[in-house]
């Protein structure tokens, strides 16, 4: 007889899906994949309202990650009034947006890391679900759960100071942004009280980054042996080959490193990207053209971006790239728990960046829009902290919106998550007698090692959970788990 | 001395009855423009997360706000036990981890509440249900109630 295994729902995991993994009669892991169940069509929901609307309606797509969809979907509305596809904007326009997404990546990085990620390191992934988490942290380690919780209230608070509000920001409009940073929002994020000052936030992005290597140094199995596959990688760089979080071109490297996708416009994405849907998932499969669907799935999110990247352009997180670079022989890596390393020297370039530009006179003044030619469709391209974010809009000549398309970070990370699905369950359940729960564990570490949104990904709104099933044979046992 | 309040509005205001919790702390703000004399901060989200460990630490009554689909009259006002345990998805927390974070990482001990505004629907865009619309007024009254009220033990 043949056994299924149902894990409801992956805790820490936004949205609603289910993993399902096959064994035979002799404990062989035979199938599994990771469904998406619930779909409530956002793209359609949009359709008919007027464009200007969009940068606040996307919001409604995600508690989670509002400001990325807010700034993709103003990206593509760039395109439409004229603005230039996404270098054409006023100085002021643009590095305020650049503030607002900064703050947004510092605190959704700070958030999975010491939220979600470090009790998973801390504890193993064969503790107690009820203990892998902050609270537990905060008894281990008091230092490093006020860390996390004081980064997290920093970001939030450049993202209310630039996008207007916590809820529904309204900051980024077509062709640019609606204020300026105030004197004293600048002088706080500059010189506030401790810690929620800026000098205080790169010093703790760089203590989180020495928490990691000294975790890395006792611990290289997690890291570097608990799931490992080749995989293509897809992600905006900057168009001198840095990493830019905000804008530039689309590059995607294969498992070798060789650039296969060179620096394209992303206007034209559609030219070298499609989905394919397949029937157990409301989640589609992204893939590049070129390679077809079987070999043109890639990967997204903090790894891709620094196996993508030439360089950072900001001295402390350099150091740190050169170091991950080096540890890897320059080489590609392709372990998804290097991707908690990648997004840890992400929040120290984000630091930095903010640093930056609290010291730049053009968040004070100057133009806050342009526009120029209209036009009836535009692309909008982000590094959420996910991964890459697409926006796609048309209007009619009502200036309503005719055709939304989106294809989110999770999105994109579909194929690779799947894979790194069925690696854990094949080295961990393979021939096992019992399903452990540290074996389920180790599939929703897997699973969060990509900081998945399946909120967004099926473009539903609210929490939905994740079960994992276990087949041997029919014979079905369930194994459901509380949020 | 009065006590220092927080009004806490939980939910989407882009999705029916889940904008209850914010159009009550909405309402409040108003409210409170006209009547001076009465002090208390308000503050609202689309949910709860670990920086309002922090938000609520400074305070010693705090009542969370929010829209439930839980089967209650119209409202009910209880007191949040804080809760050890891990209860979450991995973007969003509760109520009760909140103030257990608060206790674990701050040492602070305000009294907490959650005042469950009964909702009905949660579609996008839509206008608050009838049902949300009185039930929005009711709670309404007892947040007013609850402003003028000696702390509940």
């Amino acid at each position: 007889m043949g056994q299924k295994i149902t894990i409801e729902p992956v805790t820490r995991v936004e949205g609603h899906g289910k993993v399902t993994i096959h064994l035979d009669n002799e404990g062989k892991v035979t199938q599994t994949r990771l469904h998406i169940v619930e779909f409530r069509g956002f793209e359609r929901f949009v359709q008919g309202r007027p464009y200007w609307e969009a940068p606040v309606l996307v919001q409604r797509l995600c508690g989670i990650c509002p400001v990325s969809h807010h700034l993709a979907a103003a990206k593509a509305l760039d395109v439409i009034v004229g603005a230039g596809t996404g270098d054409g904007l006023t100085p002021t326009g643009e590095k305020m947006r650049r503030l607002m997404h900064y703050g947004q990546i510092f605190q959704s990085h700070s958030l999975h890391f010491f939220h979600l990620a470090s009790p998973d390191l801390l504890f193993g992934y064969d503790a107690d679900p009820l203990k892998r988490n902050v609270l537990a942290l905060a008894l281990e380690n008091k230092d490093l759960a006020v860390q996390g919780v004081m980064m997290r209230k920093f970001g939030q608070e450049i993202i209310a100071a630039t996008a207007g509000k916590k809820i529904h920001g309204t900051g980024a409009i077509p062709g640019g942004i609606n204020k300026h940073l105030s004197k004293e929002d600048k002088e706080r994020f500059l010189h506030g009280a401790d810690p929620l000052n800026i000098d205080t936030m790169i010093e703790w992005s760089q203590a989180a980054l020495e928490f990691f290597h000294d975790y890395h140094d006792k611990n290289k199995a997690v890291i570097d042996d608990f799931v490992d596959f080749p995989s293509s990688y897809l992600s905006l760089v900057g168009k001198d080959g840095s990493l830019d979080l905000y804008h530039g071109v689309l590059r995607a490297k294969d498992k070798d490193g060789k650039i296969i996708l060179h620096d394209v416009d992303y206007q034209d994405y559609l030219r070298y990207i499609d989905e394919e849907v397949r029937s157990w998932s409301y989640m589609k499969f992204p893939y590049l053209k070129d390679f077809g669907k079987v070999n043109g799935w890639y990967s997204v999110g903090p790894l891709a971006r620094l196996n993508n990247a030439d360089f950072i352009d900001t001295p402390l997180a350099q150091a740190e790239f050169e170091k991950f670079r080096a540890y890897s022989g320059g080489r590609m890596s392709h372990k998804p728990m290097h991707a908690h390393w990648a997004r840890l020297i992400e929040i120290l370039h984000s630091a930095e960046k903010i640093r930056d530009l609290l010291h730049d006179p053009d968040l004070m003044e100057g133009e806050l829009t342009t526009r120029g030619e209209k036009k009836m469709e535009g692309v909008g391209l982000i590094e959420a902290p996910r991964g890459t974010l697409f926006h796609h809009y048309k209007i009619n000549d009502r200036d309503q919106i005719e055709m939304c398309n989106l294809i989110v970070s999770t999105t994109n990370n579909n194929q690779p998550m799947n894979n790194a699905v069925n690696q854990v369950a094949v080295r961990m359940m393979t021939g096992q007698e019992e399903i452990t729960e540290p074996m389920m564990n180790a599939v929703e570490v897997a699973i969060r090692a990509y900081d998945p949104c399946l909120s967004c990904a099926t473009h539903a709104l609210g929490q939905m959970p994740l079960e994992i099933s276990l087949f041997k044979g029919e014979t079905l046992i369930d194994l459901k788990r509380n949020r | 001395m009065s006590d220092r309040i927080l009004i806490y509005g939980i939910g989407n205001p882009g999705r029916q009855d889940d904008a209850l919790g914010i159009l009550l702390v909405d309402k409040l703000d108003a409210w409170l423009k006209e009547n001076p004399h009465v002090r208390a901060e308000t503050d609202q989200n689309y949910q709860l997360n670990i920086e309002d460990a922090d938000r609520i630490a400074d305070f010693d009554r705090v009542v969370f706000v929010d829209a439930s689909v839980h089967d209650i009259e119209s409202t009910l006002l209880e007191k949040i036990v804080p809760d050890f345990r891990s209860d979450f998805s991995m973007h969003y927390v509760e109520p009760s981890f909140v103030v257990g974070l608060c206790h674990q990482v701050f040492d602070r001990k305000p009294a907490c509440y959650q005042l469950h505004i009964k909702a009905y629907e949660f579609e996008f865009m839509k206008p608050l249900t009838e049902g949300g619309k009185k039930n929005l007024e009711i709670a309404f009254k007892e947040i007013l109630d609850f402003l003028q009220q000696a702390p509940m033990v």
